[in-house]
C-alpha cells in the first residue's frame, strides 16, 4: 500500500511537473473552455444549455485521450517498464496509478467548470447533481480504459497519436459536444453511438440537465462502464513491459474489442 | 563447498535465425565478483537480461538462487538488483523520489544515505532529465543496491563516469562483496574487470572463449612479459643481445627494452650480464600481460576464424 501511495504522489506531481501532461490535463481543457464559453453562448445562446457537459466531456477527451497513451508508449520504449519490472512494480499498478491521477486532475477541471460556468457565462447548472458526477465518472472510467488500451497495444507514439485522434476527432465532431446528436443525418448518429462522448452527452442531458434524451440514459452509463470495463481488462491483457524482447499475449487488433460494449448499443438503445 | 549462487547450464538465445548466445555453461559463487568480457554484441547484455527475468531462453536451464528467472521473476524481485544498460526513469522523478519509490515496492526504507555516497545530495531535488548522464548512471545504481539484494547484476557500471566517481563505485563494490554479496558485472572496461573480478568468462559472437581468474586468463595467452631494465653505465644500451626468452628488443628513453617469452631465463640473463659488465641496477620493471592484451588476443584469434 505504502508502494501504491508513493507511486501515486509520484505520477499525481508528474501531471503538474510535466508540460505535455499540465497542457492536456489543465491549460487544454481550460483554456477551450473558456474560448468556447466567450464565443459560442454570444453567437449561439442555446449553447448556455450544454456548455457544463459538452466542456467536462472535453475536458475528459483531452486529459484521457491526448494525455494517457504517449507517456505509456514512451516509458515503455525507452525502458522504464523493464526496470520497473525489475523492481517489482506490477502491470497493474503502471495502468492503474496513471488512470487514478488523471481522474484526480478531472475532479478539479471538472469542479472548476461547473462553479465557474454559471458565473462567468451563465450556464445552466445542472438540476441533479448526484447524476452529474456518476455520468462525469462512467465517462471517465470509459475514456481513460480506452486511452490506456491505445497506450498498450500502440507500438510508437505516432501510432498513439494516430489511435488517439481517431476517436478524439469524430468525438469533437459527432459526438454532442458541438452539434446535437439528434442534429445529425440518420447514418451519423449511429456511427456516432460508438463515441462515449456521445453516450455521455446523452446520459448529461437525460439525467443531469433536465434536457431530453435521445435514447436510453441510463444505457448509456452501462455502455459507458462496460466499455471502460472491456477496455481496461483488455488493456491489461495485452501489457507487455518491452516491446522489443518480449511476446504479446495477443495481438493488438483484440483491442477493438473493446467496441463490442457500444455496438451493442447502438442496436439495443432506443 | 557452498553451491553456486547463479548457475547457466547449455544456455542458448537466438532471435528469428539470429544466434545471441550458443551454449554456454558457467557458474557464479556466492560472494564472487564475475565480469563478464567481450566485445559489442558477444552476448554479454543478453546473458544477464536473461538471468534477470527480462528476457526468455530459447534453450538451457538457468538458476539464480535457485530461482528459475524466466518462469518465476517476480521471486527474484527482491533477491537481485539490476543497474540496466539501457534502463531509465521517468523524466520528471527527482532522486529522492526515485529511491523512496523503488525502496517502498521493495518494501524497505528509503536509502537516501546512498545519495550522498554517491555525489547526488545537491541533485536529490533535480527531476531525473537534467542530471548528466554520469549522474543518471550513479541513481541507477543507487536504485539497484537500496535493498541489499543478494545479487547485483552491474552492466556497464562506470561507462561515462568521472575518474573520482568510478573510484567511488569500485569502492562500493567492494564494500558490497565484503559483505557477502555476488557482484555480476559485465563491462568493456577491461581494467575494471582486472581490478574487481574474482573471475572472468570472456564471450565472443555468443560463445563462451575463456573463463577464469584474470590472472589464470592471462598466464595462459601468447603476451610477452615487458621488462625494462636502466643501468648506471648504461652497458646494456649498446648491446644488440640475444639473451634467453627475448624475442624483441629495443632502447628507449635510457631504458633498455626486451620482450620476453620466458621470464625466469631472461631476468637472470640480464642480472648476469649486468653483473658480469662492472655495471649496476638503477631500475628494473617487469610488466606481465593485461587482460586487455589477453582479450585483444583471444577477440582477434575469433575473428581470424
Amino acid at each position: 500500500m505504502n508502494a501504491f501511495k508513493n507511486h501515486f504522489s509520484f505520477e499525481f506531481l508528474t501531471g503538474i511537473r510535466n508540460r505535455q501532461s499540465l497542457l492536456m490535463n489543465y491549460l487544454f481543457p481550460l483554456g477551450f473552455y473558456l474560448v468556447m464559453g466567450l464565443v459560442m453562448t454570444e453567437i449561439f445562446p442555446l449553447y448556455q444549455e450544454m456548455l457544463i457537459p459538452a466542456m467536462v466531456t472535453f475536458a475528459v477527451l483531452a486529459s484521457t485521450l491526448l494525455g494517457i497513451p504517449d507517456p505509456l508508449v514512451s516509458s515503455r520504449e525507452k525502458g522504464i517498464f523493464r526496470n520497473y519490472k525489475i523492481n517489482g512494480v506490477p502491470s497493474l499498478s503502471i495502468l492503474l496509478v496513471p488512470a487514478l491521477t488523471t481522474l484526480v486532475h478531472l475532479v478539479i477541471v471538472m469542479l472548476t467548470i461547473a462553479i465557474s460556468a454559471p458565473l462567468l457565462f451563465d450556464a445552466l447548472v445542472p438540476t441533479n447533481w448526484i447524476n452529474f458526477v456518476i455520468v462525469f465518472f462512467a465517462l471517465a472510467f470509459a475514456c481513460i480504459g480506452l486511452s490506456v488500451l491505445i497506450g498498450v497495444i500502440s507500438p510508437s507514439s505516432r501510432t498513439t497519436i494516430l489511435w488517439s485522434q481517431a476517436i478524439f476527432l469524430p468525438s469533437m465532431l459527432l459526438g454532442g459536444l458541438t452539434i446535437p446528436h439528434n442534429m445529425l443525418p440518420g447514418i451519423a448518429q449511429k456511427f456516432a453511438q460508438l463515441l462515449p462522448s456521445t453516450h455521455a452527452m446523452n446520459a448529461f442531458n437525460g439525467l443531469a440537465m433536465a434536457r431530453v434524451a435521445d435514447f436510453s440514459p441510463w444505457g448509456s452509463v452501462v455502455v459507458l462502464v462496460f466499455g471502460g470495463l472491456m477496455a481496461f481488462g483488455l488493456a491489461l491483457y495485452l501489457f507487455s513491459w518491452d516491446s522489443h524482447n518480449s511476446t504479446r499475449r495477443g495481438h493488438p487488433l483484440l483491442a477493438l474489442l473493446a467496441l463490442v460494449p457500444y455496438v451493442v448499443g447502438i442496436f439495443l438503445l432506443k | 563447498m557452498a553451491q553456486p549462487i547463479i548457475q547457466v547450464e547449455n544456455f542458448r538465445k537466438t532471435y528469428g535465425t539470429f544466434v545471441a548466445v550458443d551454449d554456454i555453461s558457467f557458474d557464479v559463487k556466492p560472494g564472487e565478483i564475475f565480469g563478464l568480457l567481450g566485445p559489442n554484441g558477444a552476448g554479454k547484455t543478453t546473458t544477464l537480461e536473461c538471468l534477470e527475468g527480462l528476457r526468455t531462453p530459447t534453450s538451457g536451464q538457468l538458476r539464480v538462487a535457485g530461482i528459475d528467472p524466466s518462469s518465476k521473476p517476480h521471486k527474484l524481485t527482491n533477491l537481485i538488483g539490476v543497474q540496466l544498460q539501457t534502463g531509465a526513469l521517468p523524466d520528471s522523478i527527482t532522486p529522492e523520489e526515485a529511491i523512496k519509490f523503488f525502496c517502498a515496492y521493495h518494501n524497505v526504507p528509503p536509502r537516501f544515505d546512498l545519495l550522498s555516497r554517491l555525489g547526488l545530495t545537491e541533485k536529490r531535488k533535480s527531476q531525473y532529465h537534467s542530471l548528466s548522464a554520469g549522474q543518471q548512471r550513479r541513481l541507477m545504481l543507487a536504485l539497484a543496491i537500496a535493498h541489499d539484494p543478494q545479487v547485483v547484476f552491474l552492466d556497464e557500471p562506470t561507462a561515462g563516469l568521472d575518474v573520482a566517481t568510478r573510484v567511488e563505485l569500485h569502492n562500493m563494490v567492494r564494500e558490497l562483496k565484503s559483505k557477502g554479496t555476488t557482484i555480476v558485472l559485465a563491462t568493456h572496461d577491461m581494467a575494471e574487470a582486472e581490478e574487481l573480478a574474482d573471475r572472468v568468462a570472456i564471450l565472443l559472437r555468443g560463445k563462451l572463449v575463456t573463463i577464469g581468474t584474470p590472472l589464470e586468463i592471462t598466464a595462459t595467452g601468447k603476451g610477452l612479459t615487458k621488462i625494462s631494465v636502466r643501468t648506471e653505465k648504461r652497458r646494456l644500451m649498446a648491446e644488440d643481445n640475444h639473451l634467453p626468452g627475448v624475442t624483441q628488443h629495443h632502447v628507449k628513453d635510457e631504458y633498455s627494452i626486451y620482450l620476453s617469452d620466458d621470464i625466469g631465463s631472461t631476468l637472470t640473463a640480464i642480472i648476469d650480464r649486468v653483473a658480469a659488465q662492472g655495471d649496476s641496477l638503477i631500475d628494473l620493471r617487469v610488466e606481465r600481460p593485461t587482460l586487455e592484451d589477453r582479450f585483444l588476443e583471444l577477440t582477434n584469434d575469433g575473428e581470424a576464424q
